[in-house]
């Protein structure tokens, strides 16, 4: 395929250049020890996820890394539960419906504030903008009351709907257009495209980079969206995976290994989600260094 | 028969008039080219033919239909970017069909035309490629496809070619000359560059601040400027300008004490400018029209320019290419009396 051709030429390009292999100085060996320790902190918390996902319950609170006695009951245990299943399928609908969503308004919203000069529109971009200043902690209550007059408590509606769009993604989407250049648009309208078409054929197409980007920020952040989904379901049935899986356990003991477990389990879709777009953004960013 | 007629037509951003009101019949085939310094107003104009502005006031027709109040697409225009507007992510052959989307051909005429398009800009093999495997000339030409799929009354460039090279862009320049002797639409073509200019239009509309200064043919423009403006932005180099005053005997009186007669009355006393394109003024025999040293050489071949220092100021002339006068040698400039202008000293317009 072309792109990939284009991405090996790129990085071959890139090799090309790297310098021939000097002996190590100092500077560079502390830059790799800094690297290294960097390295270890991101894949501990991991490395111990999975280690306690292995272990007995009476191992748990025994840090070792290595369990003694590896078992593989837990994973047996969680996925014959058949709550965790409702659970996995609750957030799967609502991290997806949530990110097609967000990919739609955010990015339709951020094309209008960006290429219609409209009165107000700055108020309007300044007002959205501001509402990135408000903690979620804050707005729980108000979304709680809010929910609970219309009706939406322990619904998926309940629970999607203050994260359909976000002020993050209008801001970036808006910040993205502004790389198309006008004219794209201008020759669109004069083939006679009106303005939705011209968004959606010409605009979005040239901003996939940040789509990608757009989209797996959203559906992590739904992902493992706690608070909102905490307060606003009653059912388990309607608990999405991180407050099913922190419902694991008594009162007495929290039944670390099977959160663990759990946890384990539901890196699995953020991982497919991000190796399918990314590979939007690395395309993206060969596009863009074609262009010029 | 007029194509395209524009009357009156002023535009305002805010408070701030761009355009004071130019008229300008295109006659059906013509190659109109605009040319003026940067920030004239050229795009301005075309973006309002285009549709893309809001006309202030005025009047704007495309074949005797008034088009102030219609969308660009029912314009039957087609406009030709500088940066090409041609989409990355698209094929050559989506790219030149996008001109299509919205008309309601059946899809296999679509195609069909397409290919003749393609074909008559020698693209047929490159249909497939995506612009990013395309060389900048043939970028331009899937641009000017894309505008010519349509087969619109009108064609807007513009600054299409400021982007290339400039090999390539005199070699596009021909193409498009060609392509206009083949199809033979009508083409209103926007450029700064006034070898451009000259070289492509059936006639020239010259700009400056949002006034059209002279409108001609090629000839006309150069051979008899309405004004200095036009007078030393067409040619390269500019022409020469030497102030004088008008005698008792209705000739120039030059500030270099030479005397140079004048084929008009003018009220003795009258402050003009006399105007001698460098390729009309050589050093040698006849009536001198001003002297000084020879300060540099600029050996073009056939011919070379001096630069000579004068009271005037420095003035360009032509010399010999093989035997100019050295640098530091003392000059006379004359000139056949028919290739002089004169100018008005205070409002610039042509006298002659
Ligand atoms: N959208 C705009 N808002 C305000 N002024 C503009 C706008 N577009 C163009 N102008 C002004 O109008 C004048 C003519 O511009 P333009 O037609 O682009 O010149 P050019 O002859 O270089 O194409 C310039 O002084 C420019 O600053
Ligand atoms: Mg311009």
């Amino acid at each position: 395929m072309a792109v990939a051709e284009e991405i090996r030429a790129s990085s071959d390009t890139l090799l090309s250049v790297k310098s021939p292999r000097k002996p190590a100085n100092m500077g560079q060996f502390i830059r790799w020890a800094l690297l290294f320790i960097g390295g270890i902190l991101m894949v501990m918390p991991i490395a111990f996820m999975i280690s306690t996902s292995l272990k007995w319950p009476h191992e748990i609170y025994n840090l070792r890394l290595i369990p003694e006695e590896p078992t593989i009951e837990n994973y047996t245990f969680v996925l014959e539960d058949g709550r965790f299943y409702w659970w996995f399928v609750n957030s799967i609908i609502i991290a997806t419906i949530t990110t097609i969503c967000n990919v739609l308004f955010d990015s339709l919203v951020g094309y209008t504030l960006c290429k219609f000069k409209f009165p107000g529109r700055y108020i309007i971009f300044i007002a959205i903008l501001s509402t990135l200043m408000i903690p979620t902690e804050m707005l729980v209550i108000p979304w709680y009351l809010m929910s609970q007059q219309f009706g939406w408590l322990d619904s998926y509606w309940g629970i999607m709907f203050p994260g359909l769009m976000t002020a993050f993604g209008t801001f970036l989407m808006k910040q993205f257009f502004e790389t198309v250049p006008d004219d794209f648009i201008e020759a669109a309208r004069i083939d006679g495209l009106n303005e939705l078409q011209i968004w959606w054929t010409v605009a979005m197409p040239l901003v996939k980079p940040a789509l990608a980007a757009l989209a797996i920020f959203v559906f992590l952040g739904n992902w493992t969206a706690f608070i909102w989904p905490l307060i606003v379901t009653n059912s388990t049935d309607m608990y999405t995976l991180p407050v099913g899986l922190s419902s694991f356990g008594d009162e007495a003991d929290v039944a670390w290994e099977l959160i663990m477990t759990g946890a384990a389990i539901s890196t699995i879709p953020t991982l497919v989600v991000f190796l399918v777009f990314q590979r939007f953004i690395i395309r993206g960013v060969v596009m863009a260094g074609l262009k010029g | 028969m007029a194509n395209l007629s524009i009357k009156k037509l002023t535009k305002a951003y805010g408070a701030t008039e761009v355009l004071h009101g130019i008229s300008l019949d295109v006659h059906d085939g013509e190659f109109v080219v605009f040319v003026g310094p940067s920030g004239c107003g050229k795009s301005t104009t075309l973006r309002l033919i285009a549709g893309l502005e809001e006309v202030t006031s005025g009047i704007i027709e495309i074949g005797d239909r008034e088009v102030n109040n219609l969308e660009p697409k029912d314009r039957d225009i087609a406009m030709v970017f500088q940066n090409y507007a041609i989409y990355p992510h698209m094929t050559v052959r989506k790219n030149i069909g996008f001109g299509l989307r919205s008309s309601n051909l059946p899809k296999a005429d679509k195609e069909k035309r397409i290919d003749e398009v393609a074909e008559l800009l020698g693209m047929t093999d490159l249909l497939e490629r995506k612009p990013a495997q395309l060389s900048g000339g043939q970028r331009q030409r899937v641009a000017i496809g894309r505008a010519m799929v349509r087969d619109p009354a009108v064609f807007l460039f513009d600054e299409p070619l400021s982007n290339l090279d400039a090999q390539l862009r005199t070699q596009m320049r021909l193409e498009i000359k060609k392509l206009h002797q083949r199809v033979g639409s009508t083409i209103v073509f926007v450029t700064h560059d006034q070898v451009e200019a000259m070289t492509m239009a059936d006639r020239i509309v010259i700009m400056k601040d949002g006034y059209i200064q002279q409108v001609g043919t090629p000839s006309e423009v150069y051979h008899k400027p309405a004004n200095t403006f036009v007078a030393q932005f067409i040619g390269a180099p500019a022409m020469n300008m030497v102030p004088g005053v008008i005698n008792a005997s209705n000739a120039i009186e030059l500030g270099s004490g030479s005397v140079v007669p004048m084929g008009r009355n003018l009220a003795e006393g009258t402050k003009v400018l006399l105007g001698a394109r460098p390729e009309d003024l050589v050093a040698g025999d006849g009536p001198t029209i001003i002297e000084g040293n020879v300060n540099l050489q600029e050996p073009l071949g056939h011919e070379t320019l001096i630069y000579v220092s004068t009271k005037a100021g420095e003035i360009i002339a032509k010399a010999d290419g093989r035997t100019p006068p050295g640098v530091g040698a003392k000059v006379s400039l004359t000139s056949a009396p028919e290739n002089l202008h004169v100018f008005d000293a205070t409002t610039g317009d042509s006298l002659t």
